[in-house]
C-alpha cells in the first residue's frame, strides 16, 4: 500500500458513518422525548378525579335545571317541559346544524331530533363551542324576538336553543357538545361513562 | 461590508450571511469550535469536561418536568414526590434521573478536579479557570444541599438541620444568621420554600453562568494537556498549533464515544439502583420528615462525607466549622500553593506523585469515613486522615519545592 493510499479519505465511509450515527442518535433523542412527552398527560391522580360521576335526577321537577362538574367541565342537566319539547321542531332553517350533522358535538345516541337519551332530559356541557364561556339559562319565550328559550352566552353573544343547537349568525361554530352519559336507572344519570356496570 | 466580510472570513451568501452581518454566529462556532484547536494528545481525563455538560444538561430538563409536578411546602412535599413516583406517567424516571443525576455531576466534577491535578492545569496562566471551576464546585454543593431538602424525607430534613447549625458555630452572629438562613424558629415550611427559590432559579442561574465564564476563560486561554505544554508556543505556518486539532470535528468525535459510554453507566444506575444501595438516595429519606425523631445513622449524601468526616474529626463545634470550611476552600489556592516549574505529573519527581497518591486515597478514606457510624476507630481514622488532607495543601510549597522534576519536552509526545 502506497502513503498515497493510507492518507487517502474514505468518503463513502466517513459518510455512512457520519448519516448511521446521526440516525441513531436522532432515534435515540425521539425514544427519550417519549416519557417526558408523556409525563405531561393527565396523571393517574387526575384520571381518577375524572371520574364518572352520578347525577340524581329523581326529584327535578318539568323546566328545572341543575349544573353539575364533571372533570372540572360544567355540565347542564335540564328537564325540559312538553311546550319546551314542542318548540324544538320549530324554525330549524335558523339553526346552524339542526340535525347535529357534527358528529364530535355528541355521541351517536344523543344523534336524534331532541338531542337526548331520554326526549325529556338534556345533558349538554356548559361551555360555549366559541371560547368556552358558560352561557346562561333563557328560558323565558320572547315570540316577537322569535326567541322560543334557550342559553345566551354572556361573553360573545352566541346562542343556542332548548336543545343546545346553535343559532346562525353567532361567533360560536357548533352545537353544545353532548358528554357520554347514561341512565342508570330512571332516576339517576351516570356522567362521563357510557358503557358497562354502574 | 467589506469589514464584516473580512472579519467572518470567505463571503458567504443567502440566509447565513444575512445572520452573520446582524449576529456574529459563524465567527462564534469558529472560535469555539471548528477552528478552536486544543492538543491531540488528550487522553481518557480529558472527556469529563463534556460529561459535566451532558449532566447539567440532564438536570436542568428533568427538573423543570419535576417542578411541574413538585409542590414546594411542607404538608405537600413529601406526598408531591411519591405522586411524581406514582401517578404520573414515567414520573419515577423522571426523578430517578434527577437524583441519579445529582450523584453523577459530582463524579464527573471530582474527577475533572482531579484531571488538573493530575496535569496541572490549574497553573499559569490558568489559574482563573481553576478559581471559577472552584465557584462552580461551591455552588454545586448548595445546589445539591438545597435540593436534597426538597423530597422532605427523615434525611432531608435532619440533614438540613446539621448542616445549617454549622452556621450556629461562628461567634456572634452565628444564631442569627442560622435564623436567616431558615427563616423560622427551625427548619419550616419557610425554609423548604426558599430553599424551592434557590435550587430551581439562583443556583441554576449562578451555575449557567459560571459555566459560561469558565468555557470563555478557557477559550482564551487554551487547553492544557497530560504534558503540560503550551502547544501556541509551535505553531505552523497558517497559525495553527503544530499538536492542536480542532476541537470540532476532532475531539467531538471522541467526546461521543465517551457521552454513549457514560449514558450506559447512568442508565444502569437509573434502571437497577437508582438508590445505589442507599448512597444516592438514602434510605431514611423514603420517610416523610418526623420533627421529633432523628434517625438513628445520619450521615449527608456521599458527596459531602469527605468534608462531613473531617467536620466530626473535631472535638470542637467552631474548630470543626473552621476546619471544614478550610477544607473545602483550599483547593481555590492550588494554582499558588503549587510551585513546581512543571505541570503533568509525567514530569514531576516521585515525591509530588506519592503526595497526590496519599491524597486520592485521603479524600476517597474520608468519603467513605464520613458515612460511617461516629465509633471511636473511625473518629481516630477521620483524624489522621485529615491532617494528611490538610498537609497535602498546606506541606505543598514546600514539597513541591524541593522535588525533583524531568524536562518538558518542546512538543507533546505520545505514551503507548
Amino acid at each position: 500500500m502506497s502513503e498515497e493510499d493510507v492518507d487517502r479519505i474514505d468518503r463513502n465511509r466517513r459518510h455512512f458513518l457520519t448519516v448511521a450515527t446521526a440516525v441513531t442518535g436522532a432515534v435515540g433523542a425521539g425514544m427519550v422525548a417519549v416519557p417526558f412527552l408523556s409525563s405531561l398527560k393527565p396523571s393517574a391522580r387526575a384520571q381518577a378525579l375524572g371520574a364518572p360521576v352520578e347525577v340524581p335526577i329523581g326529584s327535578m321537577q318539568p323546566g328545572e335545571m341543575v349544573r353539575v362538574l364533571w372533570r372540572g367541565k360544567l355540565v347542564f342537566v335540564l328537564r325540559r317541559t312538553e311546550e319546551m319539547l314542542a318548540s324544538l321542531g320549530k324554525d330549524l332553517d335558523q339553526l346552524r346544524d339542526p340535525n347535529s350533522d357534527v358528529i364530535e358535538q355528541q355521541p351517536d345516541y344523543s344523534r336524534n331530533e331532541y338531542r337526548s337519551v331520554k326526549r325529556e332530559y338534556l345533558v349538554v356541557e356548559g361551555s360555549c363551542t366559541h371560547l368556552g364561556c358558560a352561557p346562561l339559562e333563557d328560558f323565558a319565550v320572547r315570540p316577537n324576538e322569535r326567541w322560543g328559550g334557550g342559553f345566551f352566552c354572556p361573553c360573545h353573544g352566541s346562542k343556542f336553543d332548548l336543545a343546545g343547537r346553535v343559532f346562525k349568525g353567532v361567533p360560536a361554530p357548533t352545537n353544545l357538545r353532548v358528554p357520554p352519559h347514561r341512565f342508570v336507572r330512571d332516576d339517576l344519570i351516570l356522567l362521563g361513562q357510557d358503557t358497562g356496570a354502574a | 461590508m467589506a469589514r464584516i466580510e473580512a472579519e467572518v472570513g470567505k463571503p458567504q451568501g443567502g440566509f447565513m450571511k444575512w445572520i452573520d452581518d446582524r449576529f456574529p454566529f459563524t465567527s462564534t462556532m469558529k472560535y469555539h469550535a471548528t477552528e478552536y484547536y486544543a492538543s491531540k494528545n488528550f487522553n481518557f481525563w480529558y472527556v469529563f469536561g463534556v460529561l459535566a455538560m451532558v449532566v447539567l444538561v440532564i438536570q436542568l430538563v428533568t427538573g423543570v418536568f419535576l417542578t411541574m409536578n413538585y409542590k414546594p411546602a411542607a404538608a405537600e412535599a413529601f406526598a408531591s414526590v411519591e405522586y411524581i413516583m406514582r401517578d404520573v406517567e414515567w414520573g419515577w424516571l423522571i426523578r430517578y434521573m434527577h437524583s441519579t443525576g445529582a450523584s453523577f455531576f459530582f463524579i464527573v466534577v471530582y474527577l475533572h478536579m482531579f484531571r488538573a491535578m493530575l496535569y496541572g492545569s490549574y497553573k499559569k496562566p490558568r489559574e482563573l479557570i481553576w478559581i471559577i471551576g472552584m465557584l462552580i464546585f461551591f455552588v454545586l454543593m448548595a445546589e445539591g444541599f438545597a435540593g436534597y431538602l426538597l423530597p422532605w424525607g427523615q434525611m432531608s430534613y435532619w440533614g438540613a438541620q446539621v448542616i445549617i447549625s454549622l452556621f450556629g458555630a461562628i461567634p456572634g452572629i452565628g444564631e442569627g444568621l442560622v435564623e436567616i438562613i431558615r427563616g423560622d424558629y427551625s427548619i419550616s415550611d419557610i425554609t423548604l420554600n426558599r430553599f424551592f427559590a434557590l435550587h430551581v432559579i439562583v443556583l441554576p442561574l449562578s451555575l449557567i453562568g459560571l459555566i459560561f465564564v469558565h468555557i470563555v476563560a478557557l477559550h482564551e486561554v487554551g487547553s492544557n494537556n497530560p504534558d503540560g505544554v503550551e502547544i501556541k508556543q509551535n505553531k505552523g505556518a497558517d497559525g495553527v498549533p503544530l499538536d492542536g486539532v480542532a476541537f470540532h470535528p476532532y475531539h467531538t468525535s471522541k467526546d461521543l464515544v465517551a457521552i454513549i459510554v457514560f449514558l450506559m453507566l447512568f442508565s444502569a444506575v437509573v434502571f437497577f439502583a437508582p438508590d445505589m444501595g442507599g448512597y444516592f438516595l438514602e434510605h431514611a429519606n423514603f420517610e416523610p420528615a418526623n420533627l421529633t425523631a432523628t434517625p438513628e445513622h445520619i450521615a449527608p449524601v456521599w458527596y459531602f462525607t469527605p468534608f462531613y468526616a473531617i467536620l466530626r474529626a473535631v472535638p470542637d463545634k467552631l474548630w470543626g466549622f473552621i476546619l471544614f470550611g478550610t477544607a473545602v476552600l483550599l483547593p481555590v489556592f492550588l494554582p499558588w500553593l503549587d510551585r513546581a516549574r512543571v505541570k503533568s505529573i509525567r514530569y514531576r519527581g516521585w515525591i509530588y506523585k506519592s503526595a497526590l497518591s496519599i491524597f486520592v486515597v485521603t479524600f476517597l478514606s474520608l468519603g467513605w469515613l464520613g458515612t460511617q457510624p461516629a465509633e471511636p476507630i473511625y473518629v481516630l481514622a477521620a483524624r489522621i486522615f485529615s491532617v494528611l488532607y490538610f498537609a497535602f495543601f498546606l506541606l505543598m510549597p514546600y514539597y513541591t519545592t524541593v522535588d525533583k522534576t524531568k524536562p518538558v519536552p518542546e512538543r507533546v509526545v505520545y505514551h503507548g
